[in-house]
């Protein structure tokens, strides 16, 4: 285990904060732990794609006078946070971990951004990920893939991949990632940390390099739900400059309590087992069944045949939704242009194969295809009508249940070097969390365990729309439990 | 063989939004290059549109003017291409559900009455512009994102003289909704025209072609008449018309094809994911209803029939909402709208034309015209000396009445003065007086003109006419 914890990056963020009102820990203090984790493990971990040194100091001490004279008094004040390379951050470089935007300094903040700004959070640097959200290793980046902390010869899980191995080895004590298909649940199971993809729209996308933009959503990944409950608190809420962001939505912090889970109903569907499990994760999903039920839920089987959409639906809306997202990196405005161009034809198609790896290639072709004269109708327009039958499955399912229980991803993390040269197998292995994306429904990702190879096995509980109070709180109570 | 040409039009009208239709960047024309953008107008990573309400309001008001069905729930779409002057690569457009569909305008030509009928009319962002230079091709963003109102109407047209006249009546609807000032030369107003053409009585179309380039109803006129003239010979020659989209060189007469690569886009549409489906509820469409001004066709009618005034007339009066308000404003305080209108369409318009003037930047205040009006009636001054003072008030912005007072312009009213003016002129002028003796009425006429020049132009020229009668009869 790659870990570097010690008296300050082993807290919580909530127990960092603490200690910082408390004023047992000055903010500068806390910066320079995390900074000095980063310098000794990122070497080796590769979480880091830009760490922001002079900044994160510099900031620690406005902060920190910031909350002497009592200006800045945010619950999560003092703490910081590591940001996942896709999200804008102005005047830090902003690259998709993808050559595209080796160079591209952010000319503007994202409104998650700019709410942590104001809470007094202090940004550590940009994590490496899979290029342009796209793939679920950590091996799509140009910058070299993550290594998963627990065992440096595995991957960390993607495409938040350094988000959630900075959060397990103690290079920041919570981040934000982004959850299009999984992004977020699967490398924080892979990893052995909490991973949160909100409501779709309960979260601003301003300034979220968009990906699949039907399913994008910025998520937390923090050491426990109740971290990613007060940042949830910080990031949610209403955003004119985001159309599809919930005007109404008002996250209620102070429900969000561990006793709350007894007497709810957890349903976990038959389609889930079915699917080639492996051992380790079969049974943790049992034990978990069990654990919630010791808290007081109760445990239902049954059926949700529309599971089987679920993949297809969304590589063809996601792959849809990339190819036209991803027009705009041709070599004009900015980011990457090929010097070997000579004609305009040339520039667009030089620079996107230059700049682009080989993912994100698949993916736009597949995307454009699906979209092309002729077979609009039969591949987006269906996938598009699935998403709907999906959705509406999971409506139903929530008017009997008040939480769905299920694994994460079919096994642990691979090795690294194991899943390219299949990507088909690679996009299978999305079942899991593809649905809440499609659903737009919120679902967190909780440690449960580990396989026999010590490697962190999660599980995944999905709650109805605008559910994360409850969400939370059962999280809350099933790491009590579980005691990690 | 005779023919018949088919024509449909696609219009697209920038809109008077103070800010685009997606952020909110001032939408002004002119500037600077690149200095009224944003992340969002230039397609940055990770930027989001955020839909103007003004320009809803405007693309429904447009709607309910030309009688479309106003679509309850109206949608976005991408429309994917790849080209320098589009930052997202995609423009945010709308192909399945419209705003307004299914309407009409009424035009009239020489050959009577026709209805043209209004397949849609949607809400669009525009491009950049290039501007090709010696270093290469410069891009300036600022018109990146303006709001766009486009307008296709079904193929009824059937010749230039009905697509100008629906030209005409468009603008002049969007001009007095405030919509769009339609400004050809400016690009705020724009057209492609689809034309084809058949034998006479056929029902089938022909292969259609698309022309762009227009940049004046002139160039409209000619390309219309160029490409059905084109079409036609090719078709007697025994060719066939290529669907293509041609541009038109109007320092050249012609029309050339474009390159067929604009046949082969593949535009790969799909619903716009940023932006939700938009309601149109019944009370907003209420609302904008009984805010609707009165519109050409309603205006003109009533001048008609409220003002007396005849067809040709009122129809010259309403064309232009700036002419327009000239003129109500003017009849605010003058009794008499034949009066009025017939300085109006004599004077004022011809100042204007004369000058090169828009009549938006009218120089001319309606008090000034009132003044002028009230003056010739109680014979202060002659209709001539009036156009006179017009003129001068128009160029150099004099005060009418002070003007005619410091210049002495008012008419003689003494009546020895002009008696004895009258006298000089019948003593001076013997052929004239003989000949008129002798029943050369235009002698009179002569005699007239000089007896006005005698006295200044400062007297009523009947008045004078009656005394010489009196004088050598």
């Amino acid at each position: 285990m790659r870990c570097g914890m010690n008296d300050i990056t082993g807290m919580t963020a909530l127990e960092l904060s603490a200690a910082i009102r408390q004023k047992n820990i000055s903010v500068t203090e806390a910066v320079n732990a995390y900074l000095d984790n980063i310098e000794k493990l990122n070497p080796e971990l590769n979480c880091y794609i830009t760490v922001c040194r002079d900044e994160a100091l510099s900031r620690a001490a406005e902060v920190q006078s910031g909350i002497d004279s009592g200006r800045i008094c945010g619950r999560l004040a003092g703490v910081p946070i590591a940001i996942k390379d896709n999200i804008c951050t102005k005047g830090i470089k902003t690259t998709c971990a993808s050559k595209m935007l080796e160079n591209f300094v952010a000319p503007y903040n994202a409104t998650v951004i700019d709410r942590i700004n104001a809470e007094g959070m202090i940004i550590l640097g940009k994590l490496n990920m899979d290029e342009f959200a796209m793939g679920s290793t950590g091996e799509t980046s140009y910058f070299g893939s993550v290594k998963n902390p627990v065992n440096p010869e595995h991957s960390a899980g993607g495409s938040s991949s350094g988000a959630a191995a900075a959060v397990a080895a103690g290079l920041a004590p919570t981040a934000l990632g982004s959850d299009t298909g999984g992004s977020v649940r699967q490398p924080a199971s892979y990893c052995g940390v909490t991973g949160l993809k909100p409501t779709y729209s309960a979260v601003s996308r301003y300034g979220l390099i968009a990906y699949a933009s039907s399913l994008d959503q910025i998520g937390i990944i923090g050491k426990t739900s109740a971290d990613c409950a007060a940042l949830f608190d910080i990031i949610s809420g209403a955003d004119e400059r985001d159309m599809t962001c919930s005007k109404e939505f008002v996250f209620d912090y102070n429900s969000v309590r561990a006793e709350n889970v007894a007497g709810k109903k957890i349903g976990i569907a038959n389609e889930f087992l079915n699917v080639g499990l492996s051992p380790a994760v079969k049974q943790n999903l049992l034990d978990s069944a069990e654990r919630f039920e010791t808290l007081g839920a109760s445990v239902e089987y049954f059926d949700l045949t529309e599971l089987k959409y679920a993949v297809p639906a969304y590589y063809v809306i996601a792959c849809a939704e990339a190819s036209s997202n991803l027009a705009r990196y041709d070599g004009v405005r900015f980011g990457h242009r090929s010097e070997a161009a000579k004609t305009l034809d040339e520039m667009y198609v030089f620079s996107r194969s230059e700049g682009f790896g080989d993912e994100i290639k698949r993916r736009i072709m597949l995307g454009s295809f699906v979209l092309s004269q002729g077979y609009y109708d039969a591949y987006y327009k269906k996938a598009v009508t699935a998403k709907q039958l999906i959705t509406k499955a999971f409506e139903k399912a929530f008017e009997r249940y008040d939480f769905i229980l299920s694994p994460v991803a079919p096994d642990t993390a691979p090795k690294l070097g194991e899943s390219l040269g299949n990507p088909l197998k690679m996009y299978l292995s999305d079942i899991y969390t593809v649905t809440a994306n499609l659903a737009g429904i919120p679902a967190v990702s909780l440690p449960c365990g580990y396989d026999c190879n010590g490697m962190p096995v999660g599980i995944q509980l999905m709650a109805r729309r605008f559910g994360e109070a409850d969400l939370l709180s059962a999280a809350a109570a099933f790491g009590r439990e579980a005691d990690l | 063989m005779s023919f018949e040409t088919v024509i449909g039009l696609e219009v697209h009208a920038e809109l008077l939004s103070e800010t685009k239709v997606f952020c909110t960047c001032k939408s002004e024309f002119g500037g600077k290059p690149n200095t009224r953008i944003c992340e969002v107008c230039t397609g940055m990573p990770g930027t989001l549109p955020r839909l103007n309400e003004k320009v809803v309001e405007f693309a429904v008001k447009t709607g309910l003017a030309t009688d479309c069905e106003i679509t309850e729930i109206t949608r976005f779409d991408r429309k994917n291409y790849f080209y320098p002057d589009l930052p997202k690569a995609y423009q945010i457009s709308q192909l399945y559900l419209p705003i307004c569909r299914n309407g009409h305008i009424e035009i009239k030509t020489e050959n009577g009455k026709k209805r043209i009928g209004i397949h849609e009319i949607h809400i669009e962002e525009d491009a950049g512009k290039l501007i090709h230079a010696e270093s290469g091709t410069l891009i300036d963003y600022n018109r990146c994102g303006v709001p766009l109102l486009e307008i296709v109407t079904e193929p009824d047209f059937s010749d230039a003289d009905e697509v100008i006249a629906f030209l005409e009546a468009l603008r002049s609807i969007l001009t007095y909704l405030g919509v769009s000032d339609c400004k050809m030369q400016e690009g705020s107003m724009r057209a492609d025209v689809n034309l084809s053409v058949r034998s006479e009585g056929s029902r089938e179309l022909g292969t259609r072609t698309e022309m762009k380039n227009l940049n004046s109803f002139h160039d409209i006129a000619d390309a219309v008449k160029s490409e059905a003239a084109r079409q036609i010979a090719l078709i007697e020659s025994g060719e066939a018309v290529i669907q293509q989209t041609r541009r038109w060189d109007a320092d050249r007469g012609e029309s050339y094809a474009m390159r067929s690569k604009e046949a082969a886009n593949d535009y790969r549409y799909f619903p716009e994911p940023d932006i939700p489906p938009i309601d149109i509820s019944e009370s907003f469409i209420n609302r904008i209803t009984s805010a609707l001004p009165e519109l050409p066709a309603a205006k003109k009618q009533r001048y008609m029939n409220e003002l007396g005034l005849s067809d040709y007339d009122a129809s010259v009066l309403t064309n232009d909402i700036y002419v327009v308000g000239f003129f109500e404003a003017a009849l605010k305080d003058c009794g008499s709208p034949k009066e009025v209108a017939n300085w109006v369409l004599g004077e004022v318009l011809r100042l204007l034309k004369d000058s090169g003037t828009d009549s938006k930047s009218n120089p001319l205040k309606p008090e000034a015209l009132v003044k002028i009006i009230e003056m010739v009636h109680t014979g202060k001054i002659n209709r001539n000396t009036g156009k006179a003072v017009l003129e001068k008030a128009f160029y150099d912005g004099v005060d009418v009445e002070k003007y005619v007072s410091e210049n002495g312009l008012s008419l003689i009213t003494d009546s020895d003065v002009i008696k004895s003016a009258v006298e000089a002129v019948i003593a001076g002028n013997e052929k004239s007086v003989t000949d008129y003796k002798r029943g050369k009425t235009a002698a009179l006429g002569y005699l007239v003109g000089q007896s006005m020049k005698a006295l200044g132009g400062r007297a009523d020229a009947n008045e004078i006419q009656k005394l010489l009668r009196e004088m050598l009869n």
